[in-house]
């Protein structure tokens, strides 16, 4: 499923979508960053409440497919335009980790 | 009793976050500039560019300091300082063996150069340096401490890896005697949030990762220098930091 389909789905608001037609595969659930930096695999959708500048890199590094921001997280300025410069698909939702994880496995 | 401004914590160009610009020679540089006397050298997870820096900072008179900002596995950062650098670079060692091993992409972190005094590269890290070690935050000080160096929680007063916005506070045990702040001005706010953080001695530092950021001299402390030796200085300091208030 795409994440454009998923974001339609789960109602989430977009932040910033690079790449709406991109295919998630998988899940990941996680807040400390270098932690999913060696666990969340290609094409996941990660959920998390971290929303500190570095998840850019991370969601990066392990091309994930888009980043969820659980509990209506709110983003800065300068993470919006890092993940634009970085090609990153970024949305918010006000459900939590486990709501989006149980509506996503029905889905993927 | 004299005046010695400091900063305790810098990074160079081998820290993947840090300007390329960041060279030991040019921290020296800039650190004489801004009229700062004792500068520490705190890279992430390495110490690779304290040589370099020693001998750059000795050509600029001003006082070095060998240091590590490591990262525990809770993604906390503390500073480590260690009075001697052969002692840091054994440090450095130990660390190697709890780093976890993630190819650094250059294109997203930035390039990890190691130095030499000239501003040469000598060489290069080829795993990301920022990431999380397997070293819990309350088993630092133990290994610290084996290399004869002292530690304390970095820039208490910021969300990203400091590590009361990561544990909700700033635990009781493992019991520091400093704590680091980034702005001076957070320090009231924090203690009257956080008692805890009362009592113990606020170390104030830049945590410079470009040259600009590197700061005026402000922080300081007072230290008993006669007869004058560098080394007579950094023990001084070394004793404050280790008592605290």
């Amino acid at each position: 499923m795409t994440v454009g389909q998923i974001s339609e789905k789960l109602e989430l608001k977009a932040v910033t979508v690079c790449d709406a037609d991109r295919t998630a595969e998988g899940v990941y659930i996680g807040d400390l960053l270098s932690w999913v930096m060696g666990r969340a695999s290609t094409d996941d959708v990660w959920i998390t409440i971290m929303s500190n500048i570095n998840i850019v890199a991370v969601a990066a590094l392990a091309d994930v497919a888009c980043i969820i921001l659980a509990e209506d997280v709110e983003v800065d300025e300068d993470v919006k335009l890092t993940a634009k410069e970085k090609e990153i698909n970024i949305f918010t939702s006000s459900k939590t980790a486990y709501e989006l994880a149980t509506e996503l496995s029905a889905l993927i | 009793m004299n005046r010695y401004y400091y900063d305790l914590h810098i990074h160079s160009c081998l820290s993947p976050c840090a300007d390329n610009d960041m060279t030991p020679s040019n921290i020296a540089g800039m650190a004489t500039i801004a009229g700062v006397q004792i500068v520490a050298l705190t890279d992430h997870n390495t110490v690779k560019n304290c040589p370099a820096f020693f001998k750059a900072a000795k050509r600029q008179g001003i006082i070095p300091i060998a240091g590590m900002e490591l990262t525990t596995s809770e993604d906390i950062h503390v500073v480590c300082l260690f009075e001697r650098l052969e002692e840091a670079l054994r440090f450095g060692e130990e660390i190697e063996k709890h780093r976890i091993l993630i190819k650094n992409r250059t294109d997203i972190f930035g390039e990890q150069l190691i130095m030499d005094e000239e501003d040469n590269v000598i060489g290069t890290d080829e795993f990301l340096l920022s990431n999380a070690t397997d070293i819990s935050y309350d088993d630092v000080p133990e290994i610290v401490s084996r290399f004869n160096g002292l530690c304390y929680p970095a820039h208490i007063d910021r969300q990203t890896n400091g590590v009361i916005y990561t544990l909700g506070t700033l635990p009781l045990k493992p019991n520091f005697n400093c704590v680091e702040f980034h702005d001076k001005e957070k320090i009231s706010e924090v203690t009257e949030k956080h008692p805890v953080v009362d009592g113990k001695l606020p170390i104030i530092s830049s945590d410079a990762h470009f040259l600009w950021d590197i700061r005026d001299a402000d922080a300081y402390f007072e230290l008993d220098d006669e007869p004058y030796s560098s080394e007579l200085v950094r023990h001084r300091l070394f004793e404050k930091l280790r008592c605290g208030f």
